[in-house]
Order: structure tokens, then sequence, then C-alpha cells
């Protein structure tokens, strides 16, 4: 009874979303108050209708409702309840509902908060989130019906696939959608000014807390899954430029330079154009990593659900969104006005320079990405792997860098070069103290290495020091730099802090790249092994049933210079009903670097087993990076500016009369 | 052209390219990557012949393919299913005692060997493929891939992706049990 009531709902949900599109863009259209907002209404009402349906299906799942398809091909009742729960979005249909329902949260989230857009644009905004919901609300219902029911039903499920019964992947797909979905909203924006013929500062305003909300979601879900990569696939790897790892990648890239492009529009009412197809695009991009997912256009480890139909029918909205979009900027962006000039050497400068490289990274992702289909349709039959990725990321991402530690130091509209290279000398000597101390653990080869602690470096110290010059610390008495950092706007401790965070993810990303230290051997019981100054025995290996897996687990006992230092545990094991075997490392953090230990296939002579060892020097540095990003969109996000929006400049043609009644 | 149309046709190109992208996923879609069916099966494999992965090492041609019953794997150090693939691949020719060779794709040697290294080595021969033209011949969709090959040399089976134990156990063992007889 309860998979129908979730079945209705969401049938009610794609009603709700007709009127949600239809009335608020006819209704701004002919300026009909009650119209538009008829289309809020809808927005509130469409998401109440789907939180039902997703409760329903989450429902289904915890109690392991055997005669829903779904919960059969995902589920097995002694799977443990935390993999119930995260099982109703680890598969194809959940997945989906849980993108519509992050997609209605952002609807109401627009028509709840959105208080200071003019109600025009507003219902604009609601209308084509409106349609984005159609798409895929009929996407769902005509072919991947999550409330299917099977007859007779089977004693027992199938269960998820072992790599995803894991709490840190439990949680990556909801941080991922609501970055992939957040990206609607700046989407919406844009197709809503270029049906307005008008973009301005307060437009700037309006659609940035959207992309930086969308881009910390983001963020957060790709470190999720690179950290669940990292522990979880059982060698240390933690990004694979996997089809499906790029595609929530170019997203990513494309949102951060929108992040960077609307505080122009914003603050200089320059780069309109521009502005408005990078939203578009960002969320095509985000289209496209559901069109690769989802129809396994690429063969790749991630695609658990191939299906040539859904993927026609994804690729059907992919065009219709993008193709639509982009249709209505060929059609309209000439009538938006070119703003504020600048000269190359200023803040725009910078963030111009970071828009080029941010959008030609994602180019090179995507080329990368689409290049076996590209050619595939020529009849040619090609590869590209990491060698491809690792040869151009240092052109990318050098001045990239160099760059961001550049830029805030700038002033607006014209900036000179030997003025800002002068308040950034104290910068420049922290980073080469940084390079010698490289020098002096690491030594000098890889070179490579080196450069990219120079970066890593650069760009914390830089950030670091962009506050600290704005608070005048050391020039003035601490005091006053004390009340000037408490006046400084949470916006600027945002950048500075995420900036900061993007500094110590690279200062991780070199460390395990360059310096990883790594064995391989058959380990007998009480044999031992050393890796960079670690010494291992291993204690016992032993045999374990848990739950709905079997497990072989090897003890092992880590000591330093004699004294102990942990006691390890890694593991071997095999899911019967999935018939997959997943290894779970051992891994002994100090924060510096990590010890890794991937227990093998037992050995067939002599009865050892072949034991892996890495020592990943800086790792843990990726995810702390990570998460101070993270921390830096929150602290922008919660900056008073963004909420309140612009009081003064309100050009709207609206008469007074036409205000909406909120 | 007057300085408005040009930037008129500009505005124009972001979906000029989108079209023709979206007509290349449109083609891309006919063609499903988990059923390639190689135009091989069946035929005899490719004429190649490679060099080792340093000199002085034996390489690999089609002329190793003929007397048993054996699999031969693309495989790259920089693939990240083939680490997942591998410790399979070590079973199989240690506990199986199958023959498997290897065509090592587009990868440094010193990179492979580290790697084989590390993980072990199953392979009989292997044959260093540094541009992937071979691998073009054989229409290998992406690393890692598993042919088996019958004792004439052709080709009779293809598996696309890293190799899990149920493939192993339902297809390619009872496979090479049946051509071997």
């Amino acid at each position: 009874m309860i998979p129908e009531i979730g079945h209705y709902a969401l049938v009610l949900a794609l009603l709700l979303a007709v009127v949600q599109s239809v009335m608020p863009l006819v209704g701004a259209a002919r300026r009909d108050v009650a119209w538009m907002e008829t289309g809020r209404m809808a927005a509130f009402a469409q998401l109440a209708a789907i939180a039902i349906s997703f409760a329903a299906l989450m429902q289904a799942h915890v109690v392991s409702d055997f005669s829903v398809l779904n919960v059969v091909n995902n589920s097995h009742s002694l799977k443990p309840m935390l993999y119930k729960v995260a099982g109703v979005w680890g598969n194809h249909e959940g997945s989906m509902l849980l993108w519509v329902f992050m997609l209605a949260l952002f609807g109401a989230a627009v028509a709840g908060f959105g208080r200071n857009i003019p109600p025009t644009l507003k219902a604009r905004v609601l209308g084509v989130q409106g349609l984005i919901g159609v798409g895929f609300l009929l996407f769902i219902l005509l072919t991947s019906n999550p409330f299917a029911r099977i007859l007779p039903a089977p004693l027992d499920g199938n269960d998820l696939n072992p790599l995803l019964q894991d709490p840190g992947l439990a949680f990556h797909p909801p941080f991922l959608y609501m970055g992939y979905v957040g990206f609607s909203v700046a989407f919406s924006f844009a197709v809503g000014a270029l049906i307005e013929g008008r973009v301005d500062p307060a437009w700037g305003r309006w659609v940035r807390p959207w992309t930086l909300l969308a881009w910390t979601s983001l963020t957060m879900g790709i470190a999720m899954g690179s950290w669940w990569a990292y522990y979880e696939l059982g060698w240390g790897g933690w990004w694979m430029w996997d089809p499906v790892e790029n595609a929530s990648l170019m997203p990513w890239l494309a949102g951060t330079a929108l992040l960077h492009s609307a505080i122009v529009v914003e603050k200089r009412d320059a780069l309109k154009t521009w502005t408005i197809l990078l939203a578009i695009l960002t969320f095509s991009l985000s289209l496209l990593g559901t069109f690769l997912v989802r129809s396994g256009v690429l063969t790749s480890v991630h695609a658990f659900a191939v299906d040539p139909q859904r993927g026609v029918a994804v690729l059907g909205l992919l065009i219709l969104a993008t193709g639509g979009g982009l249709l209505l900027f060929a059609l309209r962006a000439h009538a938006l006005k070119i703003g504020g000039l600048f000269a190359p050497l200023s803040r725009e400068g910078a963030l111009v320079l970071n828009n080029l490289l941010l959008s030609v990274s994602a180019a090179v992702v995507l080329i990368g990405t689409l290049m076996p289909l590209l050619l595939d349709a020529f009849g040619h039959k090609i590869s590209v792997g990491a060698p491809y990725y690792n040869f151009i990321t240092p052109f990318l991402t050098i001045p990239l860098i160099l760059v961001m530690a550049l830029g805030p130091f700038m002033p607006w509209k014209r900036a000179d070069l030997p003025g800002v290279l002068s308040r950034l000398w104290v910068v420049a000597l922290l980073t080469l103290v940084s390079v010698m101390l490289a020098l002096w653990l690491a030594g000098v080869k890889p070179v490579m290495a080196l450069v990219g602690i120079a970066m890593a470096a650069w760009a914390g110290f830089g950030a670091l020091w962009e506050v600290a010059d704005r608070v005048k610390l050391f020039r003035v008495p601490l005091r006053d730099s004390l009340s000037r950092a408490k006046g400084l706007p949470l916006g600027a401790w945002g950048t500075a802090v995420a900036h900061a965070g993007m500094g110590i993810a690279i200062a991780g990303m070199v460390g395990t790249t360059f310096w990883l230290a790594e064995d391989v051997r058959v380990m007998k019981l009480g044999d031992k092994a050393s890796i960079a100054g670690y010494e291992l025995v291993l204690d016992r290996v032993e045999d374990l049933n848990i739950a709905n897996y079997r497990t072989e687990m090897g003890h092992f006992s880590v000591s330093r210079d004699g004294a102990p230092v942990a006691r390890m545990k890694a593991e071997r094991r095999w899911y019967p009903v999935a018939k997959m075997q997943t290894t779970e490392a051992a891994i002994h953090t100090t924060f510096y670097s990590d010890l890794y230990v991937v227990l093998g296939e037992e050995s067939g002579a002599g009865g050892g087993w072949v034991v892996r060892l890495y020592h990943h020097p800086l790792v843990p540095w990726i995810w702390i990076g990570s998460l101070i990003m993270v921390l830096g969109g929150c602290l922008s996000l919660s900056d008073r500016r963004l909420r309140v929006g612009v009081p003064a400049r309100r050009t709207a043609p609206v008469a007074p009369a036409l205000q909406p009644a909120e | 052209m007057s300085a408005v149309t040009r930037h008129r046709l500009l505005l124009l190109l972001p979906l000029a390219v989108f079209l023709i992208l979206g007509g290349y996923f449109a083609l891309g879609l006919t063609r499903d990557p988990s059923k390639l069916p190689s135009m091989l099966i069946d035929k005899p494999a490719p004429t190649f012949s490679l060099p080792g992965l340093t000199e002085g090492e034996p390489g690999l041609s089609n002329a190793d393919l003929t007397g048993k019953v054996r699999l031969l794997n693309v495989f790259a150090s920089w693939c990240a299913p083939c680490r997942v693939e591998h410790p399979l691949l070590m079973r199989l020719a240690r506990e199986e005692g199958v023959t498997i060779h290897a065509i090592n794709y587009k990868d440094k040697p010193e990179a492979a060997k580290a790697f084989l290294d590390q993980m072990g080595n199953p392979f009989t021969a292997i044959g260093a493929d540094k541009d992937g033209r071979v691998a073009i011949d054989f229409g290998v969709y992406g690393v890692p891939e598993t042919y088996v090959i019958d004792k004439d040399g052709r080709v009779r089976y293809r598996h696309v992706g890293p190799l899990m134990p149920f493939d192993l156990e339902e297809k390619i063992l009872p496979m090479i049990r049946e051509l071997s007889k």
C-alpha cells in the first residue's frame, strides 16, 4: 500500500511541476500577480509530494519489503540499517528520485527565500525550475519507476553492490546531487534573465548564494567520493580520471568559474554575457554527468546502470535543457548591455584569467572523457588514460594557482603589478622556506614535487597573507588588527579560507603523488616488514562471519624506532550474495602521512599472505583541505550581504501596484 | 560583415558546438559498450609483433598465440581497474595453470615493471604497445580487456573491463576447459 502512495505522490508531483512551469511563465509574460503566486505555491506543493514519495521508498527499504522490485535488486534482509537507508539512493531509480527531491527542495527554497528578487524574474526562475522537474519526473515515471512490484515476492534480496556498502559512500550521492541540482538554480536564473533581457549587478548578487551552495555541496561530495576511493579500492588511489569522476569534476570546474565571474557581474556590471553562458554550461555539464553515469555510453568501473533506453531519455532531457538554453542565449544575449570597462591588469582581469583557465580545464576534462566516444563514432577506438591528464594538469594549474594568490590583492578596474608584488614578498619568502623544507626532508627529486609544494605554499600562504594584509597585521597595534578582522565581511574570510584550503589540498595531492613509498611481500605469521621508518609484524589472521559477508582479518602491530605505535586490522571480505570480494585497507594516520596496509590473497607455498604496504605522505591534507574549502564556502554563504540583497538598485519596469503580496 | 552580425554569430557558436556534440552522443548510444561484439570473434588474431618491455626481453607476436588455449590481457599501470583484476590473473596463472600473455598498452616500461613487481607477474610474455597501434587492430575499447585465444590462434571470446570472480567461474574457466579438449 505504501509503495502505491509513493507512486501516486510522484504522479501528483509531475502535475504540480506542470503547474509550476506553465503558470508563472505565462503569469510573468502577462504580469499577472495571481498566476505568478500560483507558481510559488506549486513549488511548495511539489516538494511535499516528492517528499512523501521519497519517504515511501525509504520505508520499503527500511522494512525490507521484497515485493518491491527495487528493494529486491538492491537490498538484503541482513544488510546493516545504515545501508538499508543509503540503499535508497544507491541504485538508479532511487538516485533519480533523490535528484528530483533535491530539485524540488531548491525550487521551494527559491520560492521561500528569494524575497528581494523582482517578481517577474522570480516567477520565470520558478517556471524554468518547474520545466526541469517535469522532464525528470516524466523520465522516472516512464523509464525508472522505483515502486514497481514483483509477484511472487522473493524471500530475500540480491544485496547492494558491496563496494557501495560504506559509510563514506552512503552520504556521497546526496552531497553530489545537491551540487549538480543546485546549479539548476543558476541555470534558471540565466534563462530567466535572458527572457527578461536584462542582467544587472543585482542579478549577480541573487545568483551567487545558490551557486555558492551548489559549489560547496559539490566540493564536499567530490571529496567524499575521493576519500572513499582512497580507503575502499585497496591501493590508496584518490583520483583515477574515471569518466564518472570526471563527470563530477567538470561541473565543479565550470561552477568555480561561475562563482568568480558572478562576482564581476555584481561588483562591476561586466562579463554579463559570459556569466550567463557559464551558468547554462555549468548545469549542462551536471546533466552530462547524469547522462554519462546513467546511460553507460562510456564503460567505467562505476557504471551500475547500463541501459540504452534510459540513456536516450536522459540525452533527450540534456538536449532540451542545454539546447533550449543555448538557443535562447543565441537569440537574446545581444540584448544584454556591455558593462563596466577595466584594464587587463586588475581584479577583473585576474578573474577573467581564472575563468579562462578553469573553462579550459573543464574542456580538457570533457575532451578526455568523451574522446573514446567521439572517435568510436568515426570507427576508431582509443581510450584516454591518466597520462593525458597528468601531462596537461601542470600547464593549467600552475598559472591558475599563481593568479589565485595574486587576484585578491589587486584592486578593481586597474592595478599596478609592482605594487601588488611588493605586498607579496612575505608570501614569496614563506613559499621559499616551504620548498627548502621539502628539499631537506625529501631531496631534489622529483623536481615536480618541489614545484607542487611551491604552488601549495603560494596558494595557502597567499590566502592567509591577504587577510593579514587587510587587517594590517604587524603594521598597526594588534588590537586594531583584531577589530579590523572583526569588521571584515564574512565573504572575504570565505575567500581566504577556501583559497587556503585549496593550497592545503594541493600539498596533499603533491605529497602522495610524488613521495609515495610502496612495498609488496609475502608475510607469514610473525613476519616483520618495514616501510618509511615503520616496522610491521603480522600477528594473526582470523576468519569471521559478520552480517552479510565473510571476512579474513589480518592483525598487524606497528612500531617505530622500537616503540609501539598502533595495531592495524586489514580485511579481505567476501560477499556471497553479490558474489564479490572487497578489501578493507587498514589505515594509520598521523595527519602528516598515512600508513596503508592491504591484506591480499593467501599465498600458495608455505602459508603466507600477500601483503601490500604503502606510505602516503601528506595524503590526509587532500581531505582536510577540501573540508576547509567547504568551510570557506559556508562562511561566504553566511555573509549577510548575500542574504539581504541589494536595497537600492531597483530598475525593474514593474508597476508598484503589481508588487507581490508577500 | 558588420560588427553586430559578427557578434550575433558568435553568440550562436555555443549552440552549434553543442548540437554537433549531441549528434555524437546519439551515435554513441547506438553502440552498447558492455556488449562490444568483437569483429574478431572466431577469426585469427590480427598480425602483430611487439617488442618486450625492456631491450633484450622477448616480446610478443601473433605467432606466439598458437599451440594451446591461452588468455591475452591488455593492461596498463595507470589503469585502476587493472589493479582490481590483477589478483585474479595471478590466481589464474598460479593455481589454474592458465597461460596468460599480455599487451602493455600506452605505458612507460618502467611504470609497467613497477606495477608487475608490486602486484606480481602472471604473464608468460609481454608485448609493449607504446603507441596503441596493435590495440587498435584488436579493437580495444579501454583497458583492461581480456581475450580467450584457442589452439589455432583464433580469438574466441572478448571480455571488456576488469574480470570479476564470477566471470572466471562462469565464463572464462569453463571456456578454457572446453577449448582445451
